[in-house]
């Protein structure tokens, strides 16, 4: 096989941080090509500089023996690098086709531009309607218009950020079917990822990162997992202890609860029922935009439920408001870090107080209304330094917080309040290995003490690793719990794709 | 090449400074368009800044002026700024300024010409509440129907303006008058009248509330649990969600206060300066304290030197008028560009400048972006980072 | 008893054209602008520049054509500053769109002082022929001035753009997600420069023709808030062109019936029946956006977000 991409001496540098520290590799002809590593490592950087999002700041490209540095997409798609995101770079209030047209630099009209993504998606086992509105597409059905955008360019090159992270098992495998077709046609895939099994089925070789370098080009199919993951993470990580549950009397107790979504593409909550006893991990696993978000709104009382649904020790809190909720102990981290969790140009003490203040008592109490800084100071703090939180101080705005690290300290914000019953959703999305396995016992942790702790999350891995018992969420409905002693990813991807994904955006 | 990359935090130093620098490029502007008027921009500054506080001649008579126009400027500003941090638009408050003054004038004028002490107590009272419901009109619309605070706000100024026009030729108009369309003049009732407390000085009981209220809305934002909700409003709607915040509350929390400040101020003006409602009343102030408010960076103490500067300007404009037959429409002018100076200086506090010597502009992500989700909306006085309806 | 006899409904029709085109110009322009992702604040602004550049060039040439294109050079110049604060300097769009109208009035009334009173050139009336001929509807509907007939052109043309052109998509494209419309290529902020400046040439068009045509006079504060309508009316027509159509001859109805009603005098004080118009601007915003869900699936997804390339 011929060398198609040559990359040599990539460096690009952000103030503070050497993203990539002159990484080189090639990718082959017909190659589905891996590149491993780990949140941070520089794989983001390093494609984006190949497909002209980022120019680099040293180093040098050949695409097919010709000098390659894109300025821009454009020009990349021009020469035949073509990008899925792992963020879709979707337009959801358009079109399948409109959506299309606008990846594709001369467009056909609209009928023949129909005909050739029907054409396309048929030999490629992509199914997409090509009228629908993408703001009601699931997320697989997303990533394959995403795919048949970028194959109507005809490239040589595929870059796959992340492909699989909101897919189902089964999707995965149809999406898997799909990439080595086009490998066997010739086209070169460059396959982004940090999880180490889908890499060493599907990838025919490996450039491993570390810290925005090259630490190793290997066959991942002769590898094992557990040597792999040495080259990516470089050294031993803490793996949490699973506890064995001595679950206590029923905390939280959720019937019937049916609730639309105030965001226009998002999903109904349908008759989801289930209980959280203490001392227990409940996990909830579910591809992306499939409820996930609503149940926790509706958990953390940011949506008021109808009376009756949720029930915390007995006591009705489904008409009560998030203050109110916690007073009671029910306390909620969702996902998205910076602008729901927390505040991205407030200080860690001001985004203490955000959650903090009832429980903690950081307001005077009274009629006055007073904020007591002093001690908004001092729980901060106490946080800081019970989660390991890497920050030069109380005062720094979170937004100057590495993901990491703000995701501990908006975990540890919570943990620290003493919940009866804990809601996280996504606990570890985007954090590094260290951080993530730090949040992953401090939950632990934290049910033994008594807590009920629910966790939503798309990593099965990691719901198979600390959660006692799950259950699926699809399309708004809940399957019910079972243990996760004896059951497999395999089985829990079996539910997530049984209960009908398809209709998420109902 | 320049180009802008985003300070981890925003920059405090620039958050004091800009502001300062916006003055001077606005009189550095202004200098070029005097001089496009023919006149010597050396002389139009210092008409405008200098003489109204230090001309031997003028600065008796201008000096006192500075703290009466600054007083309602100052309230109404106060008022709105709470709103604009937490991303809630009032702009009506010209509207609500007038409100201010027929509710508390229509007060006043009911017990004519009872004389007492608590004339003047119950139509500050009538004229905060007047503002306020005034305010309050919006505030419903938005909450129970989702209206746009911003448009309904703005379109009740003109509404309030036709009832004030209305009035002044109707149930209000001065019976011992000629038939004038005015009002009875308030400093010719006594209980009613907002005077002058200490001769010289300018210093009227609109004047001390406004002192007050200055240091109240700086000891609430800093230390009150409400300015701190209005603060993260204002950064994430979201977020304000999850800390418990309720949205509803906030905007009819937010548009009330600086409803009801604008009612004062419009009370103290009219019992005082202005005397009678006429349809001459309405100066403008409600707009003016929108700039007065931005260039304070919405807090209290540079809300107070920002209102003082913009009494500044009116009190120069209209020297400037008399003595160098500047135009009076330049001191609007001369307020829009500082306003427009002031958000074109206002990057520096978000963001930095680099110089690159490699020409092709660059469209980077800072590492750590690979988390998602993590973006952050663009910068602006109001650090409300617009949310999508 | 209101005397009705005194309003004649040829007249009302196409006197409601007249006053309706201003209004339909400047919200045509800021359609386009928000289609773009953008929220420009200052039509008011933009509308009483053009109605003093229109005005002035016009008297100064003697030509209403010229002061026609001077109007719509003002409006994209003022335009032009708010673009490069917003887009360049990343300011923010509602403290940025207020400054522009506040500083547009200020300036406008600068420019205008020695020019009240002033008759402007006429602007020729454009007869369509045999249609303007017709009884009945003739004189209505096809014997206006060719500004008219023009904004119903921009707004039949504005319809196709969005719909039909290629460039029409990429512009709705920004305006729904300017992250993927800068990963796939496009310049979100040239595009959004250009769709402010579109808007500040409609919107000065529209000032133009109220001090040119509709009045024809100037005034200080002519404008008299029909910016602020024009943002109503596009929140009215749920982004979509056809429906400011309906949105500006709506107002011009009501503004209409409203001075036919003070000139037979029904009882009711001018100041009252003034208020109709921004009344009536009240009654519908509720009316639209009442339905939140409906309202956020109409108003495009990044409206008011400020774009900076590093994310």
């Amino acid at each position: 096989m011929t060398t198609l991409l040559d990359v040599r001496g990539m460096t690009k540098a952000y103030p503070g941080v050497l993203a990539c520290d002159g990484i080189a590799f090639d990718i082959r002809e017909g190659e589905i090509h891996a590149l491993l590593g780990e949140n941070g490592a520089g794989k983001s950087t390093l494609v984006k500089m190949i497909y002209g999002l980022v120019r680099p700041d040293s180093g040098e490209m050949r695409l097919g023996g010709t000098l390659f540095a894109p300025p821009e997409p454009r020009a990349a798609l021009a020469d035949g690098v073509a990008m899925v995101f792992q963020h879709f770079s979707l337009f959801e209030a358009l079109t399948v086709a409109e959506n299309i047209a606008l990846g594709m630099d001369d467009p056909p009209n609209a009928a023949t531009l129909v005909k050739r993504i029907r054409d396309v998606s048929t030999s490629y086992g992509l199914a997409v309607d090509p009228d629908r509105i993408v703001g009601d597409l699931s997320a697989g059905e997303r990533q394959r218009v995403e795919i048949v955008r970028c194959l109507l360019q005809s490239p040589r090159i595929l870059i796959m950020d992340e492909p699989t992270s909101v897919l189902t098992p089964q999707e995965v495998a149809l999406l898997f079917r799909t990439l080595k077709t086009l490998a066997a046609e010739g086209t070169s895939i460059l396959y982004i990822s940090h999880k180490l099994e889908e890499i060493r089925i599907l990838c025919d070789r490996a450039t491993i990162l570390r810290n925005g370098q090259v630490v190793a080009t290997c066959i991942p199919a002769g590898e094992t997992a557990r040597s792999l993951a040495a080259m990516m993470v470089g050294s031993g990580l803490a793996v949490p202890e699973k506890h064995r549950a001595k679950p206590g009397e029923t905390l939280l107790e959720i019937s019937g609860l049916s609730m639309r979504s105030m965001s226009p593409f998002g999903t109904r909550l349908k008759d989801i029922t289930f209980s959280l006893r203490a001392g227990e991990v409940l996990g909830i696993a579910g591809v992306a935009g499939n409820g996930q978000d609503e149940l926790l709104l509706a958990l953390s009382g940011e949506e008021r439920s109808p009376p009756g649904t949720i029930m915390l020790a007995s006591r009705d809190v489904g008409p009560l408001g998030p203050s109110a909720r916690r007073y009671l102990g029910l306390l909620a981290a969702p996902e998205q870090r910076l602008g729901h969790a927390a505040a991205p140009d407030m200080s860690l003490s001001e985004n203490a107080l955000i959650t903090a203040a009832v429980r903690r008592r950081l307001v005077r109490r009274g009629w006055s209304g007073l904020i007591d800084w002093p001690a908004t100071d001092r729980y901060a703090h106490e946080v800081i330094t019970a989660f390991d939180v890497r920050t030069p101080g109380v005062t720094n705005a979170a937004k100057s917080l590495s993901g990491g690290n703000l995701q501990k300290f908006v975990i540890g914000r919570e943990i620290l309040q003493d919940p009866r019953v804990l809601v996280v959703n996504q606990p570890t999305w985007g954090v590094d290995a260290a951080a993530a396995a730090a949040i992953r016992i401090a939950l632990i942790e934290l049910a033994e003490q008594g807590t009920g702790v629910l966790v939503i999350s798309q990593d099965l891995d990691e719901l198979m690793e600390i959660s006692d018992s799950f259950s699926v969420i699809a399309g708004g409905r809940l399957t019910a719990p079972q243990p996760t002693r004896g059951a497999t990813v395999e089985d829990i991807g079996l539910l997530m794709g049984s209960t009908g994904a398809s209709d998420a955006a109902a | 090449m320049l180009r802008l990359e985003p300070r981890p935090e925003p920059s405090r130093r620039m958050l004091a400074l800009t502001p300062f620098a916006a003055v001077l490029l606005t009189m550095l502007a202004g200098g070029f368009l005097f001089a496009s008027l023919g006149t010597n921009p050396l002389d139009a500054i210092r008409v405008f800044f200098w003489d109204p506080l230090f001309d031997s001649t003028v600065a008796s008579y201008t000096r006192p002026q500075l703290l009466v126009k600054a007083a309602p400027l100052i309230i109404i500003a106060l008022g709105l700024s709470f709103g604009f941090r937490a991303g809630i638009w009032n702009i009506g408050a010209e509207g609500q300024f007038i409100m201010g003054a027929i509710v508390g004038g229509s007060a006043g004028l009911a017990v004519y010409p009872a004389e007492g002490v608590w004339v003047f107590p119950m139509m500050v009272a009538a004229g905060a509440l007047g503002g306020l419901l005034w305010a309050m009109i919006p505030a419903i619309l938005k909450i129970r129907f989702n209206a746009n605070e911003i448009l309904v706000s703005l379109m009740l100024v003109y509404v309030a303006f036709n009832i004030l026009a209305g009035l002044v030729t109707g149930r209000l108009r001065d019976p011992d008058g000629f038939n004038w369309p005015e009002s009875r003049n308030f400093q010719a009732y006594p209980s009613a009248h907002n005077a002058e407390l200490f001769a010289g000085t300018g210093v009227h009981v609109g004047v001390i509330v406004m002192a007050v209220l200055v240091l109240l809305c700086h000891l609430v934002l800093r230390n009150h649990i409400f300015g701190f909700h209005v603060r993260l409003a204002g950064q994430s709607r979201q977020a304000a969600r999850f800390a418990g915040i309720n949205p509803h509350v906030l905007t009819a929390l937010c548009l009330g206060l600086s409803g009801a400040f604008a009612g004062l101020a419009g009370l103290f003006e009219l019992a005082g300066p202005a005397g009678k409602l006429s349809t001459n009343f309405p100066l403008g102030y409600g707009f003016t304290a929108i700039i007065v408010a931005f260039l304070g960076r919405l807090h209290p103490i540079g809300i107070l030197l920002a209102g003082l500067l913009m009494a500044l300007t009116y009190i120069g404009g209209e020297l400037a008028q008399f003595m160098l037959n500047v135009p009076a429409a330049a001191v609007q002018v001369f307020q829009g560009m500082l306003l427009f100076f002031l958000l074109a200086v206002d990057f520096l506090v978000n963001y930095r400048i680099r110089v690159r010597l490699r020409p092709p502009e660059d469209t980077g992500a800072a590492p750590g972006t690979e988390t998602r989700g993590d973006t952050v909306n663009g910068p602006g006085p109001g650090k409300s980072g617009e949310e999508p309806a | 008893m209101i005397d009705l006899a005194g309003l004649s409904p040829a007249a009302l029709v196409a006197s409601l054209m007249v006053a309706a085109t201003p209004i339909m110009l400047a919200a045509i322009g800021e359609l386009v602008v928000e289609k773009s992702g953008v929220l420009n604040l200052g039509v008011e602004g933009m509308m009483i520049i053009g109605a003093v550049c229109g005005f002035v060039a016009a008297v100064e040439t003697g030509s209403p054509v010229v002061g026609l294109c001077a109007a719509i050079a003002g409006g994209m110049l003022l335009a032009l500053i708010f673009a490069v604060l917003t887009q360049v300097l990343l300011s923010n769009q509602v403290a940025t769109g207020l400054a522009l109208t506040l500083f547009g009035l200020g300036l406008a009334a600068m420019m205008g002082q020695s020019y009240a009173g002033i008759k402007p050139p006429p602007t020729p009336r454009l007869d369509v022929p045999v249609l303007s001929d017709l009884p009945g509807l003739g004189p209505i509907l096809f014997s206006h001035d060719g500004v008219l007939y023009l904004s119903i052109a921009v707004v039949f043309g504005v319809w196709l753009f969005l719909r039909q052109s290629r460039a029409g998509l990429v512009l709705r494209a920004t305006g729904e997600n300017h992250d993927a419309a800068h990963a796939l290529g496009y310049k979100v902020v040239r595009i959004r420069i250009a769709a402010i400046l579109f808007g500040g040439a409609m919107a000065g068009l529209g000032g133009a023709y109220l001090s040119l045509i509709r009045v024809p006079q100037w005034t200080e504060g002519m404008t008299a808030g029909a910016g602020w309508i024009a943002l109503a009316i596009v929140v009215f027509a749920a982004w979509k062109p056809w429906r400011i159509l309906i949105g500006a001859y709506l107002f011009g109805g009501v503004t209409m019936l409203q001075l036919n009603l003070q000139a037979i005098g029904v009882g009711i004080g001018v100041a009252y029946l003034s208020m109709a118009p921004y009344i009536v601007t009240i009654l519908v915003l509720v009316i639209m956006s009442a339905d939140r869900r409906r309202a956020s699936l109409n108003a495009p997804a990044c409206l008011g977000r400020a774009f900076h390339a590093s994310t």
